[in-house]
């Protein structure tokens, strides 16, 4: 069936180049057949760039790729998709207002008749265990389903080579379980697997080899199972790591309290919040998990007071701050940091001291009459940057122009620097690499140490093991029980989010089929 | 006032005739944003398409000649478009604006030596037999092709959305061009194509004007309908068979208040004039809470990036 | 292959700059347009561009300059607030009319009364016409999300079928012998907008100086400025800020339509001098290419206008002496806002020329 030539993707010196910053630098490994091949690196280590370019979505400056042996330089996806090279993206691939079909025949390149294509979608959908109706509309579900509707594009093509870009940072535990199930179910048939992730444990589990990149270079190759995950993280990062550390101390009186808090969505795809209670105290830090897209846009919408709701379903030391709006509730210590730091946490055109002033104006007193006083703006922007060690030219340089790590950083440090009663927080750590993410994680641990209460929505769950005093789980607009952190397993966290999705009938009929 | 003069076979096929430029522009323009681009420039693509068509088919003596040639005129002019929002990533808002200003000056200026000249005739597609069938010959059966055409846009444009693989490809780009792009589809290609394609439709639906339903030129001739034909877009929800109702909706106000008008009704004139404007404001309001038709990516610049 | 990079920041001096050169590429482009016209292009350059200021009527024309400057300045400013912050009035050229129609229906209310309060009260009207004009967009667009764009455009139609009810009916000159229009304005000291008729001075420019004022010390000082800059570039982080997208609405338009209004009326009772049919040419819209030209900012705009202004001046010249047709100035300023949003490409990307072909 298979043959042992030689590899089926062999990439040599792939170099490629953007303004200011060398994306890929002479990468070279390769993927052998029906191999689960780990692509690892931090943010930024240049992970989506290489794929990009394995997929003809990016043309490398030079280097070569082979595929079976042969010359491979795909001009164009269709090309990629022609040789047998399909691909899960981690974001952008799919569309809202279609319909399941219509999305899975979007990346086919000879699609059937639509009747034929839904049959067959249900046909591949029940032989790998993701059960999925073609004649859904994709924005109504769930990040977990979403995936599933791209991995069954994937599919109905029959690749040689899949690649995924971050699968499992949509899913909870139990869905990953089964995406892994699925993934050595296609191995065994005989397709690649190329798989990117910067979480080590589940390279551990699934993949046969691992390669390593940093800033853009390959540093290194292992097989994961014989490595340990402290190695790896240390060939990734380049450094050791630093574990943030946190000072016990008792927690004080509830400062945050929500009670009964429902809300519509904003945006037709959006999630509906149903009846959210929780308190959090002074001195103390609630981790709230939960795959993307069960309501936590919508959680810090109404907590910050963009979307303001009714008086009571918020209370802060007591008094009702439901129906403020943010300016409102920031002159009470309310502050918030949203996930989206490009367009909602900062303007991207706008420069730093304009940034500094969009959340800052109010606590740190920059206007008087309305009139802005620019040059206390320029020195709290400055303080920002000095304090939170900011890496940019000045306060003068527009949002955009700052890495995320950075930006990050200037974001979280805008709030912090504010003395907040209340801090709520989305991904305070997403797409930033590890450096800036242990001082962003040790920072929110410094202020619950001065006694403010904070709130940090996250998908990554070992960021919220490691700083949360409490946690909870959202999951399609609900919110689970609070319970401490301490000793909470990885089942009894996947539980709380939700468990598999849609996924329970299903996943009980694949077990039984032979793989 | 002699209501009675209103003939209401007459008054439905004039609203066939007073609906159809509107009919044309606002399919085309309804391609347009479903690739996600908002064209405001229609009332210029329209009245640059009315003198060109105007002014092709005086010198050559063939109103089909100057049909395709309004066609080409639209066409073209909505590539200035293209260019500016497509490749240039200027503001589609500003970029329309512009090319109606540029529009209506152009046309002025083509139209200059065409003043007060009478068009060659478009013949009416008069079949014998059924045309001469009372009430539903002349309301059906006895128009110039350019009605039928209009109509037949309507059904192909709907059956292409629908049925085909350059609608549904066309319905990914305007719905998210990053994952269109990312799926390795061609967003400005596709666009391109879209806004030419709206831009020939305006120019039919201008031509239209100026040489079968008034016909003759004068300056601005085409007074607010491509503005009209934006709304008539959002009316519909962004689907085709809405703007057809659409349109026969507002081709009958405008037919009505012009029969009012003659048939000297005691409001005055200005009043009646200024109600196809009205009504359309009274539809937008109506219109405005749905917009779950709307393409998601509608206005947004595309660039790609990395 | 041209490819497009986009920059860190945009570059303040080619913010500055593209203007310019905009402004140069439509003379080129425009000579060109004139000589298929069968004129000599040189000749009409000069004849636009040069002798309203230079050449031997130049004292008869600068003046002009102003008169034709202050609306399109006053527009325009208006016009800037909103397009700043991604709310678009297209409609000026309606609450322009309806701005003149309420001022000078007070003014000629009070005919042939002669007091100092009766201009005052005109100028009033006048704002609040305009503005009143401009609240049902915006108040359509606040309640029911309506598009502002097509509202208040639809309002430009309807504003000019009310100025021809008006100037045919209810405002038309009880002793004017039956034809259409006003008493004009010019004979009724209380009432006109002109404070030195012979010097070409009138309020309208004075208004139109305190604007750029008050706009400018808005934009770069005030929060609202601030808020407003912030909704155009990210209308989330504004609404994050603690914006309220609805007063913001409510704000830009209502004062773009005041300052159309006041336009307006400065117009009817000065310049204009009555309320009469074809009283509105266009400056409405004219003005959204001045804000553009300006590039939205208080001083470029004041420039701009000016030198909108010297175009219309300068083409009627050119129509009298050369016969340039008048459309001919319009397709010149419609190509100078066409590569004005063409080259504004260059403040935000850089433009390189890949030398590799298929790689």
């Amino acid at each position: 069936m298979m043959s042992d030539t030689g590899p089926l993707l062999s990439i040599s010196g792939l170099t490629k180049a953007y303004p200011g910053v060398v994306a890929n630098d002479t990468v070279s490994f390769d993927i052998g057949q029906s191999e689960v091949h780990a692509l690892l690196g931090e943010n930024g280590a240049g992970k989506s760039t290489l794929v990009k370019m394995i997929y003809g979505l990016v043309k490398p400056d030079s280097g070569t790729m082979t595929w079976k042996g042969q010359p491979f330089t795909p001009a164009e996806p269709k090309a990629a998709r022609a040789a047998g090279v399909a691909m899960v993206f981690q974001h952008f691939s799919l569309f809202d207002a279609l319909n399941v079909a219509e999305n899975v025949a979007l990346g086919m390149e000879d699609p059937p008749p639509m009747r034929d294509l839904a049959r067959k979608i249900r046909q591949v959908s029940e032989t790998y265990g993701l059960p999925l109706d073609p004649n859904r509309t994709v924005g109504d579900l769930s990040a977990g389903e979403r995936q599933r509707v791209e991995i069954i594009r994937c599919l109905l093509q029959d690749p040689k080579l899949l690649i995924m870009d971050e699968p499992t940072s949509v899913l909870t535990p139990q869905e990953v379980e089964i995406l892994f199930e699925t993934l050595n179910k296609l191995k065994a048939e005989g397709t690649s697997i190329l798989y990117i992730s910067h979480k080590l444990e589940e390279i551990r589990t699934l993949c046969d080899h691992a390669t390593i990149l940093r800033l853009g270079k390959n540093v290194g190759e292992c097989v994961p199972a014989e490595t340990s995950a402290r190695d790896m993280a240390e060939m990734m990062v380049g450094d050791t790591l630093q574990t943030p550390t946190r000072s016990t101390e008792k927690a004080g009186d509830v400062v945050l309290d929500v009670s009964g808090l429902s809300l519509e969505p904003a945006n037709p795809f959006g999630t509906t919040l149903k009846n959210i209670h929780f308190t959090v105290r002074g001195g103390e830090i609630l981790g709230l998990g939960g795959v993307a897209g069960n309501g936590q846009d919508e959680l810090l919408a109404a907590l910050s007071g963009e979307t303001p709701t009714w008086p009571d379903a918020i209370k802060v030391k007591g008094s009702e701050v439901g129906n403020l709006g943010p300016s409102a509730r920031r002159r009470l210590g309310i502050l918030a940091a949203p996930e989206e730091r490009l367009g909602h946490a900062a303007a991207p055109d706008m420069s730093l001291t304009e940034n500094a002033l969009l959340t800052g104006a109010i606590r740190e007193e920059l206007t008087s009459n309305g009139f802005v006083n620019w040059s206390g703006t320029t020195s709290f922007a400055e303080n920002i940057i000095k304090s939170f060690d900011v890496r940019t030219p000045g306060t003068h340089v527009a949002a955009r122009a700052l890495s995320g790590g950075n930006l990050q950083k200037f974001v979280i440090g805008r709030e912090v620097l504010q003395r907040p009663e209340v801090l709520i927080v989305n991904q305070p750590t997403w797409g930033v690499d590890a450096a800036a993410a242990a001082a962003i994680r040790q920072s929110l641990l410094d202020l619950a140490a001065g006694g403010a209460a904070i709130v940090v929505i996250s998908q990554d769950l070992d960021e919220l093991m490691e700083i949360s005093d409490r946690f909870g789980a959202l999951n399609e607009g609900r919110l689970s029980d609070i319970r401490p952190a301490a000793g909470l397993t990885i089942d009894e966290i996947g539980l709380m989010m939700g468990g598999a999705h849609g996924m329970e009938a299903a996943h009980i009929g694949a077990e039984g089929t032979p793989a | 006032m002699d209501l009675s003069a209103i003939n209401p076979v007459l008054l439905i096929a004039s609203l066939m005739v007073a609906a159809t430029p509107l009919l044309l522009a606002a399919i085309g323009e309804l391609v347009v944003e479903k690739a996600g681009v908002l064209n405001l420039g229609v009332e210029g693509m329209m009245i640059v398409g009315a003198i060109s068509g105007f002014a092709i088919s005086v010198e050559s003596g063939s109103p089909m000649l100057g049909l395709i040639a309004a066609m080409i005129g639209g066409a073209l002019l909505s590539l200035l478009f293209a260019f500016l929002t497509q490749f240039a990533l200027a503001n589609q808002v500003a970029s329309g604006l512009a090319l109606t200003l540029f529009g209506l000056g152009l046309s002025a200026l083509m139209g200059q030596s065409y003043v007060g000249i009478k068009p060659p005739a478009m013949a009416t597609l008069d079949i014998p037999v059924i045309s001469d069938i009372p009430v539903i010959g002349p309301i059906l059966f006895s128009h110039d092709p350019v009605l039928y055409i209009g109509i037949a846009l309507c059904a192909g444009v709907w059956a292409f959305l629908k049925f085909s693989r350059g609608g549904l490809v066309l319905r990914a780009v305007g719905e998210s061009h990053d994952a269109a792009h990312a799926l390795g589809y061609n967003v400005i290609r596709v666009r391109i194509l879209a806004i030419m394609f709206g831009g020939a439709c305006a120019g039919l639906g201008g031509a239209y004007i100026s040489l079968i339903r008034v016909p003759q030129w004068t300056e601005g001739m085409t007074a607010g309908i491509g503005w009209i034909a934006l709304a008539l877009v959002v009316f519909a929800s962004w689907k085709p068979w809405r703007v057809l109702l659409g349109a026969y909706l507002f081709g009958g106000i405008n037919v009505l208040q012009l029969n009012l008008q003659a048939a000297g009704i005691a409001i005055p004139v200005e009043y009646l004039a200024m109600s196809p404007y009205l009504i359309t404001i009274l539809v937008l309001v109506i219109m405005s809470a749905d917009k779950s038709g709307a393409p998601a990516s509608l206005g947004r610049t595309f660039h790609a990036s990395q | 292959m041209i490819k497009l990079e986009k920059r860190p920041m945009p570059s303040r001096t080619l913010s500055v700059a593209t203007p310019l050169i905009a402004v140069a590429i439509t003379m080129i482009a425009g000579g060109l347009l004139f000589s298929a016209l069968g004129k000599n292009p040189f000749e009409a350059i000069r004849t636009i561009f040069w002798d309203p200021i230079f050449g031997e009527f130049a004292f008869y024309y600068r003046p002009q300059l102003l008169v034709k400057g202050a609306p399109l300045v006053l527009i325009a400013i208006g016009l800037s607030l909103g397009f700043k912050a991604g709310i678009w009035n297209i409609g000026a050229e309606g609450q322009y009319i309806i701005g003149s129609l309420c001022g000078a229906a007070v003014g000629l209310a009070f005919y042939p009364f002669d007091s100092f309060v009766v201009f005052p009260l005109m100028i009033l009207a006048g704002a609040l016409g305009g503005w009143a004009w401009a609240m049902i967009p915006a108040l359509l667009k606040v309640k029911f999300g309506t598009n502002e764009i097509l509202v208040s455009l639809m309002l430009v139609y309807v504003a000019e079928q009310l100025l021809a009810s008006m100037s045919l009916g209810l405002l038309r000159n009880p002793e004017g012998h039956g034809f259409p229009g006003s008493r004009n304005f010019n004979d009724y000291p209380a009432g006109t907008s002109w404070i030195n008729e012979a010097a070409g001075l009138h309020w309208g420019m004075v208004f139109a100086f305190i604007a750029v004022i008050f706009a400018y010390i808005l934009l770069n000082r005030h929060i609202l400025g601030f808020n407003i800059r912030l909704t155009g570039e990210a209308p989330r982080a504004a609404r994050f800020s603690g914006v309220s997208p609805t007063r913001l609405i409510l704000f830009c338009l209502g004062t773009s339509g005041a300052l159309a209004g006041l336009a307006g009326l400065f117009e009817v009772s000065g310049p204009g001098g009555q309320v009469s049919i074809d009283f509105n040419v266009g400056y409405g819209f004219t003005a959204i290419i001045v804000a553009f030209l300006g590039r939205l900012h208080p001083v470029g705009i004041l420039l701009a206008g000016l030198l909108m202004a010297l175009t219309y001046i300068g083409g009627e010249i050119a129509q009298g002496n050369l016969g340039l047709p008048s459309a001919a100035i319009q397709v010149f300023q419609g190509m100078l806002l066409f590569f004005l949003l063409a080259l504004d490409l260059l403040t935000n990307y850089r433009v390189r020329f890949a030398v590799k072909g298929a790689a």
